[in-house]
């Protein structure tokens, strides 16, 4: 008896030993607690009188609403129109923020024009563009796409502009001597040594624009994440609003997680990894 | 691989870094016949880096000329190429891509690079490294690549600034020895700038001293020696002394001549 425990604990600590299995392991029994507590919580108001009404957010009946909203395409097609706003204002993002981040760690002049421009914008909280957005854009899917772009900008031409001032001018330096050309200089120089700094852009890029697109689909359009949370608590299912909070963390963490791949792919400074 | 060197003609060779600056150095003219490894030996600051920087094409000279068998030089190419003080490779390429960056530039196809690469990784000793991320090396070994770099480009000139400097004396003195016997075997060029006069003696066929300000070639020395050269032989302690003597000389007889500048 003494014997097989033994035999038990070896196995369950060789398999602990594993580092990635270990956080693995600790990551599973954190949303186990989480869920637990959430279980609990769900088990208390439906055993309170006065809340029992909201009984729906529980995990048992958010868990049961997942296979009606699946069945109805809706998770689908809101996640389908988020992602597709959410996509487009990223895009934009990056197709603005990378080229004046290189230009503004390449440029001294530009740098000393615009950071005070830069930053000032920066601050200015990207819900407060909302009304304007609504104004000057014809489509409600317009102002979204701009919101989340203009959210998502910033990160973006900073972390490249960060990543462009640790670049070694010697590289340039070595490049030209062997024949780059100018556009071999940034698709061969440039882009690699900073490939790592514009990921870790996109990744807090990413992180904003993702807590922007909520609150943005709460008005005016009828698809998407927020339009959909919106609608269930119109209708008072509280277990399909909770089913699409949950949603909607664990699309942003399969997100996340995807970015934080490339980041490790392209990083090449030592301690980085 | 075989190279050819080349025939190279400094004429009247003028720098000033802006139109404010005082001149770095003044109407140097020099001359090295194909194959030849020539040193050029200086206090820091003369403005040998310079003189180098506007042979590799880097810099602009204010006045004067460089031409390699006439054709004159008129920016970066890898016929001329330059090996830097410290490395600088590129930290997320392997060995081997560091070496061959400089062909994908070019656009060469890839078998060519391949076979270039691969005989000028063997040409330094690396082979065994080949795969590794540079920044797993060695200062010592980054160099090497560094060497291999250049030499897959099949230069006629390579350009050396104090390639070594920043080694450990065993590293610089065998890389010293391999830099040398590799241009004798292939055939190439070397301008080697140093301020140590122990490396223009190992390594050169040919020293000059660079001293003033502004600065310009004030002495030559033959060093004419057979190879391997060794730092004990009687042979190499004395060409040394005398080359010694020579840098002692040229920076006192510059004084007078600095003073004669002020007024
Ligand atoms: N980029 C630069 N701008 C202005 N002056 C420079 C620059 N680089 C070097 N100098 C000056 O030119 C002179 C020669 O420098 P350099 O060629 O580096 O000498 P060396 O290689 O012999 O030590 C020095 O006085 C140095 O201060
Ligand atoms: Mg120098």
């Amino acid at each position: 008896m003494t014997q097989e425990v033994a035999f038990r604990g070896g196995v369950v600590s060789r398999f602990i030993e594993h580092p990635a299995l270990r956080r693995f392991a600790w990551g599973v029994a954190g949303v186990a607690i989480l869920a637990a507590l959430w279980f609990a919580a769900g088990l208390w108001l439906q055993a309170n009188p006065t809340t029992q009404s909201f009984a729906a957010f529980g995990l048992i009946p958010t868990l049961q609403a997942f296979p009606e909203l699946f069945g109805a395409g809706k998770i689908q097609a809101a996640a389908a129109a988020s992602g597709y706003r959410l996509g487009m204002g990223l895009l934009i993002a990056i197709c603005i923020g990378v080229p004046i981040g290189i230009l503004m760690g390449r440029v001294k002049w530009f740098q000393e024009y615009s950071n005070a421009a830069f930053q000032f914008l920066r601050m200015v909280s990207p819900l407060a563009w909302m009304p304007l957005a609504v104004l000057v854009f014809a489509t409600w899917n317009g102002s979204i796409i701009f919101l989340i772009a203009i959210a998502s900008v910033w990160p973006v031409m900073f972390s490249t502009a960060a990543g462009l001032a640790k670049v070694d001018p010697s590289w340039f330096k070595v490049a030209r001597n062997l024949g780059a050309t100018p556009l071999q200089m940034l698709t061969r120089v440039i882009m690699p040594a900073i490939a790592f700094d514009v990921f870790s852009g996109i990744r807090l890029a990413l992180g904003v624009a993702w807590i922007v697109l909520v609150p943005a689909e709460y008005l005016g359009v009828t698809s998407g994440l927020g339009y959909a949370i919106e609608d269930a608590r119109e209708t008072l299912s509280y277990n399909h609003l909770t089913a699409l909070v949950l949603t909607i963390g664990v699309i942003g963490y399969v997100l996340d997680s995807i970015i934080v791949i490339l980041i490790n792919r392209y990083s090449w400074q030592r301690g980085h990894a | 691989m075989a190279i050819r060197g080349t025939n190279i003609k400094i004429e009247g060779l003028t720098h000033r870094y802006g139109s404010r600056s005082t001149v770095t150095f003044n109407r140097v003219d020099l001359e090295s016949p194909q194959g030849e490894a020539l040193a050029i030996i200086g206090r820091s600051g003369c403005g040998k880096s310079t003189l180098l920087h506007i042979v590799a094409g880097l810099l602009k000279a204010s006045e004067g000329s460089i031409k390699l068998d006439g054709t004159p030089i008129q920016g970066p190419s890898p016929k001329w190429v330059m090996m830097f003080q410290a490395p600088h490779l590129f930290p997320w390429m392997t060995v081997k891509q560091n070496v061959g960056v400089g062909l994908t530039f070019g656009n060469w196809d890839k078998s060519t690079i391949d076979s270039r690469v691969d005989e000028a990784i063997q040409l330094v000793e690396l082979q065994d490294f080949a795969q590794s991320n540079v920044q797993d090396l060695s200062g010592g070994q980054q160099q090497r690549v560094a060497l291999a770099r250049s030499l897959v480009m099949e230069p006629e000139l390579l350009l050396l600034d104090e390639p070594f400097s920043a080694l450990d004396a065993f590293t610089r003195s065998s890389l010293q020895h391999d830099v040398r016997a590799i241009a004798k075997r292939l055939g190439f060029n070397i301008i080697l700038v140093t301020h140590d006069i122990d490396e223009a003696v190992i390594m050169a066929d040919r020293a000059v001293i660079m001293a003033g300000s502004p600065g310009n070639i004030v002495r030559e020395l033959d060093v004419d020696l057979p190879d391997p050269r060794d730092r004990t032989d009687p042979r190499v302690q004395t060409l040394r002394a005398k080359l010694m003597d020579d840098f002692q000389q040229a920076a006192n007889y510059q004084k007078p001549e600095a003073v004669s500048l002020v007024d």
